[in-house]
């Protein structure tokens, strides 16, 4: 029977996963990742994907925004980034994907450190107008440059491909999706218990002691505003590899929007907080979107009470979360999980 | 202005600041201070509030730029450099005010410190194999067995910041800032607000950070007892100025500091424990 944790060795006390009981969920919850091609439609995969390139995109910008404690308005324009770089290098240079999608990521990684460098100088409210002035920027271009972008008609992609395997289903794409988002999540996990993670947060928490410590400010909030939107660049292209066309409405400033709702709805500063934003914030509406045909074939006439009540339940949602539960979705997960730690000794 | 060891002074100093001018909207904070401190010594500095303490540690930490003059670490001027390069040349610091991190646990407090002794580069820390593993490993053991033991914390290594008394939040600042390995440490009141008991231990620790680590420090305190007792020279500063530095013995009987203590030669001798 497991009470508490009382670890032995440093080496088990900085393991992530800590016990064999989360081992074993974990297997499940690979198992149940891995099989599930198998037996869900197509529409549940189509979400499976998105709630996927969700994931990418939340953990990145919790790098930056819960870790580092940049707020950045302009992550859609990120992913708009990565997802051009990756539509054209693919469609003109004939790149495969697989080159086509890291170098997208780098090229977004690249357009976000310049748009982290007035970070320097200024901070809160005034580097938030930065990186909205950077969303509308890049909107701009992908709308005007008509020569790469092919402004609103946009570019058509072809699926990716292995040899002769063409990964043009939704069950298909699952599984470059799964494993993209796999890579992202470890490689954030792991990096916020280093060095890297360390000075993110100190940075977030208290600039002036972290410089104390030898921490270059700048050059670690360049590092994030990189890396932030590398994950966005990556999720761009995965994106475009999805769908199989890329056009400007795809990166709406309502998207950063989203993304920043899903980082603060899962928890800033955790990467299963941006795990759970992500699944939520797409989740959600789709299910809302569920029961509203639901309600459309069984009852005709009360679609029209239902649909304009979606998107305020979804904001009461949200609203919810925020006032019952600020520090977000992952808060409330530690609490049911140190309630099954300790049960049944959990007074 | 009376210097009391005028012969004492020109001898090699560690860290020295050299006629150094601060002024905040034409006040003069600090006004041409020249001083220092010997390698392996514990040199204390003392003044009346707002005498331009902390001012002067924080123009060698580089938040504030001297209007004026020059500071010297080890025979290399470093007035132009950033705080942070300040902090990787081996200068830790604590505050008056505890800086602390308070979201955090005391563990990762303290292994903030070591930041500039960690080189796992971007990749390897993602994908945390070889290298990084073994570097986070070992940064571990070496603080539980150096500095959580020596500081007496291990009850707390695993508890958030902000929810420890003062007294441990300053023990933990301290903890930090050993972590850093540093050459010379930079002490703001490092007893300030505790009680007694909770005092000699803190003077212990600095003892025992001196001796055992050869750690040099500089240290800013009111409490006399501590400063009479531990310190090897003391530097006063009043309004900006220096009036004295010397012996712990031959301050405590200078006029011009008792003057400046409390212009009352009674009252002032049992501050200066004299
Ligand atoms: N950032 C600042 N802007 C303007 N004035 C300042 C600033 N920092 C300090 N001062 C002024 O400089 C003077 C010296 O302050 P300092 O904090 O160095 O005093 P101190 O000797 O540390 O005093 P205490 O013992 O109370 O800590 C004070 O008069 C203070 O008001
Ligand atoms: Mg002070």
């Amino acid at each position: 029977m497991r009470c508490g944790d009382f670890k032995e060795s440093y080496l088990k006390d900085e393991t992530i996963f800590q016990t064999y009981w989360v081992k074993f969920w974990l297997f499940i919850l690979m198992l149940f990742l891995l099989g599930l091609p198998f037996y869900a439609n197509s529409y549940v995969m189509y979400v499976a994907n998105l709630i996927g390139f969700a994931i990418i995109g939340a953990v990145g910008l919790n790098l930056l925004t819960g870790f580092t404690g940049q707020i950045s308005l302009g992550h859609a324009a990120f992913i708009g980034v990565g997802g051009y770089t990756a539509a054209i290098l693919v469609t003109r240079l004939g790149l495969p994907f697989w080159v086509a999608m890291p170098l997208a990521g780098l090229t977004a990684a690249a357009t976000g450190m310049v748009i982290g460098i007035p970070s320097l100088r200024v901070k809160g409210l005034y580097l938030v107008i930065a990186t909205l002035a950077a969303q509308f920027i890049l909107e701009y271009v992908f709308v005007h440059w008509e020569s790469m972008t092919h402004g609103i008609r946009g570019i058509n992609v072809p699926a990716p491909r292995l040899g002769s395997f063409v990964f043009d289903t939704e069950q298909k794409f699952y599984y470059i999706t799964l494993a993209v988002v796999l890579l992202g999540v470890g490689f954030a996990r792991n990096l916020v218990r280093t060095k890297w993670g360390r000075a993110f947060i100190a940075i977030r928490d208290r600039d002036l002691a972290a410089e104390i410590m030898g921490i270059n400010l700048f050059r670690y909030k360049l590092v994030a505003f990189g890396l932030s939107s590398f994950y966005a660049g990556i999720a761009g292209a995965l994106w475009v590899g999805f769908i199989k066309v890329v056009t400007p409405e795809h990166f709406p400033f309502s998207l950063s929007i989203q993304y920043l709702a899903m980082v603060i709805v899962g928890g800033l500063g955790s990467v299963l907080g941006a795990i759970f934003g992500a699944v939520f914030m797409t989740l959600v509406p789709e299910l809302l979107n569920v029961l509203t045909s639901f309600a459309k074939s069984s009852v005709p006439g009360l679609e029209h009470v239902f649909l304009p009540m979606k998107d305020v339940i979804f904001g009461l949602l949200i609203v919810s979360f925020l006032i019952f539960e600020p520090h977000g979705l992952a808060e409330i997960w530690h609490r049911i999980k140190n309630f099954f730690n300790l049960w049944p000794f959990s007074y | 202005m009376t210097t009391v060891s005028e012969t004492k002074k020109n001898q090699e100093f560690m860290l020295e600041a050299q006629g150094l001018y601060l002024k905040f909207g034409g006040v003069n904070v600090l006004t041409n201070v020249s001083t220092g401190v010997k390698k392996n010594e514990i040199f204390a500095i003392i003044g009346p509030n707002g005498a331009g303490k902390t001012c002067l540690l924080n123009c060698i930490n580089r938040f504030y730029q001297p209007h004026q003059g020059k500071i010297i670490f080890e025979g290399a001027d470093i007035t132009r450099l950033k705080s942070h390069q300040i902090a990787s040349l081996g200068i830790a610091r604590t505050f008056q005010n505890v800086e602390l991190f308070r979201g955090m646990t005391v563990i990762d407090n303290i292994k903030l410190g070591s930041h500039v002794h960690l080189n796992t580069g971007l990749l390897s820390a993602g994908f945390y194999f070889g290298a990084a593993r073994k570097t986070e490993l070992g940064l571990r053991k070496e603080i539980e067995e150096s500095i959580i033991d020596l500081l007496e914390i291990e009850h707390i290594r695993k508890k958030t910041v902000g929810t420890l008394p003062y007294g441990l939040q300053k023990r933990v600042e301290l903890a930090r800032a050993l972590a850093m390995k540093p050459k010379v440490l930079l002490m703001d009141e490092p007893v300030t607000g505790m009680n007694l008991e909770e005092t000699e231990d803190m003077a212990r620790f600095i003892l025992d950070i001196h001796d055992e680590w050869g750690v040099t420090i500089v240290l800013i305190e009111h409490d006399m007892g501590v400063v009479m007792d531990i310190s090897d020279r003391v530097c006063v500063l009043d309004f900006g100025v220096k009036i004295a530095e010397g012996l712990p013995s031959e301050i405590r009987h200078n006029d011009e500091v008792i003057k400046a203590y409390l212009g009352e030669k009674d009252i002032t001798y049992s501050r200066l424990g004299a």
